[in-house]
């Protein structure tokens, strides 16, 4: 009995965590609807509205070209896109197949479960933001100082995380077939109301007075003066983006507790 | 006794107006091999899923190990083949094993575990592109990566073909004579009698018998016997035969019974005119229907 007691119970979180995140990360990348496009999509937006016009500047008399701005904006869009539509759409399909319920069966505890989906998603972020930077400085002759880059970089990928817990929640609340459908239908549109594709000015009135209370436009913010758009109020985008996480997490929390109520109870 | 492994104790499940399990108690000891017998909707996969801690029970309480089944360490030391669940599609055979391998603290080798569910040659192909028989295979893969003291095998020759369900059935019995505790689930009794030293049936959402294959299979009506008569039969020109149930329909007869040939003779004996004579065997839905009337009286 004794060797039966010194026997460990549970298996270690780490080396656990890892393979998770590395087969979640081949099942994001061998779906290549959805790798591609969130890796391709930016740049191709890129190539579409910002290439034309790079070296214009954002505005009359401004200083930061229309090129840095929508870098930023698309820097934003991939991320974001990643986390709310990778996230969002596998989590949805992976229910409808019933995967839950294996993994359920399992020793495998949530919470590691959801964080290597969300380090797996983090990646192919982060190569998404590459990719484009890589293609607006060599295609469109983007400059940015290196201080810039890096405040971008890390900018953008920050900003991804309440994204991550909207992502999470739409899996759960969406069912697999509406999913794709309900997540771009919210997507889509918030990212041009936060005047990620044309500057707000640009934009009819009433998608000016909503923008301030939608989360991309206080993550563009941040991304649009991480390239030189001088704000003097980011501190208060930071606090909505806090708000935000937190808003997104627990909404989260209660949709994936209403469905396993639903499911395991 | 020391504590079961597997333990209900007045366990009822009911999902609304539907009573699935209920008020069941049942133990399994270490190193039985049990099978769960019933015809679909009987609540067996129910049961299963309290045993697990997949469901939760309305009443009563589930034990795993003596723990509460949906403690990690009581799931550490289980392995599972669940009839409804869905697998990644877009990872490769070796992949989800040695991902599963690393859910638990004592695991095979991830080659061991394939090599065990007959599954070399498909090792590195795509979970999606895996046949119906092959998806079995992996699940029995996956549940045997922890190198469980237990497994739980809810309906696991679904989908397969004969000689890959005779295959199949052959390693989990060896797997049962190596030790493990096996608890399946199945609605075939040859399945049963072929693995199992003991048979819980399961109708209704009740236990209605618990005790050894040979014993079940004598109680429950092996065969069919049905016929037409050219005049209407009257049940009392049937009474004192070996009969577990009698249906009369019309001019056709169906008759369920252990002793064909005792019935046969005694109704040529009778003199009863017997046309377009069938003897086949019951399957067990209708075996069911014997052996319930005999335990509940509707």
């Amino acid at each position: 009995m004794s060797a039966v007691a010194a026997r460990v119970a549970t298996a270690p979180v780490l080396p656990m965590l890892w393979e998770q995140a590395r087969a979640e990360f081949r099942k994001l990348l061998r779906v290549q609807a959805f790798s591609v496009t969130s890796i391709v999509l930016p740049s191709m937006f890129f190539a579409f509205i910002g290439l034309g016009q790079a070296k214009e500047p954002l505005f009359q008399g401004s200083s930061v070209t229309f090129g840095q701005y929508f870098l930023a904006s698309m820097a934003l869009y991939g991320v974001a896109n990643v986390m709310v539509l990778g996230f969002g759409i596998s989590l949805a399909n992976e229910r409808g197949q019933k995967q839950d319920l294996l993994m359920k069966s399992t020793p495998l505890p949530p919470a590691v479960f959801f964080l290597a989906k969300a380090l797996s998603a983090l990646v192919i972020a982060f190569v998404s933001i590459v990719v484009l930077s890589l293609f607006a400085s060599i295609a469109g002759g983007v400059h940015l100082t290196a201080s810039q880059w890096l405040t971008l970089g890390t900018r953008a990928m920050v900003c991804s995380v309440p994204f991550i817990g909207l992502g999470f929640a739409l899996g759960y609340l969406a069912g697999p077939n509406s999913a794709p459908a309900v997540t771009n239908l919210i997507y889509l549109p918030t990212a041009f109301a936060s005047g990620l594709f044309f500057p707000l000015q640009f934009l009819p009135q009433f998608i000016r007075d909503i923008a301030p209370y939608l989360p991309l436009y206080r993550a563009a913010h941040l991304v649009w003066n991480a390239v030189g758009v001088p704000y003097n109020d980011v501190r208060d985008d930071w606090l909505y983006m806090a708000g935000y996480t937190v808003g997104f997490f627990l909404l989260a929390l209660w949709a994936y507790r209403r469905d396993q109520g639903k499911k395991f109870n | 006794m020391s504590t079961p492994v597997v333990e209900l104790a007045n366990a009822t499940k009911r999902y609304g107006a539907l009573l699935a399990v209920d008020n069941v108690s049942l133990a399994i000891g270490t190193g039985e091999v049990v099978a769960m017998l019933g015809p679909n909707g009987a609540g067996k996969t129910t049961s299963i899923n309290l045993m697990l801690g997949l469901r939760s029970p309305t009443s009563g309480t589930a034990r795993l190990f003596g723990m509460d089944p949906r403690d990690l360490r009581a799931r550490s030391r289980v392995g599972v083949m669940l009839q409804e669940s869905g697998v990644p599609g877009m990872l490769r055979v070796d992949e989800i094993v040695r991902l599963f391998c690393t859910y638990y603290p004592h695991p095979l080798p991830p080659a061991q575990a394939i090599a065990m569910a007959g599954l070399q040659e498909k090792s590195r192909t795509l979970v999606k592109d895996l046949s119906g028989g092959q998806h079995q295979r992996l699940y029995l893969a996956l549940a045997l990566c922890g190198d469980p003291e237990v497994l739980f095998l809810d309906e696991p020759t679904v989908g397969m073909d004969v000689e890959g369900r005779r295959r199949f059935l052959s390693e989990i019995a060896d797997l049962g004579e190596r030790g493990r505790t096996i608890v399946l689930t199945t609605h075939y009794l040859e399945e049963a009698d072929q693995l199992a030293k003991r048979v819980i049936v399961i109708d209704h959402g009740h236990v209605i018998a618990d005790s050894t294959p040979a014993e079940i299979k004598a109680r429950v009506a092996g065969k069919r016997v049905t016929f037409t008569t050219e005049r209407r039969l009257e049940e009392t020109q049937l009474s004192g035969l070996p009969l577990n149930s009698i249906q009369l329909d019309q001019h056709r007869v169906r008759l369920l019974t252990n002793q064909p040939e005792e019935v046969l003779r005694e109704l040529f004996r009778r003199g009863i005119d017997v046309h377009e004579l069938e003897v086949a065997g019951a399957d067990l839905e209708e075996a069911f229907v014997a052996m319930t009337r005999h335990e509940v009286p509707a």
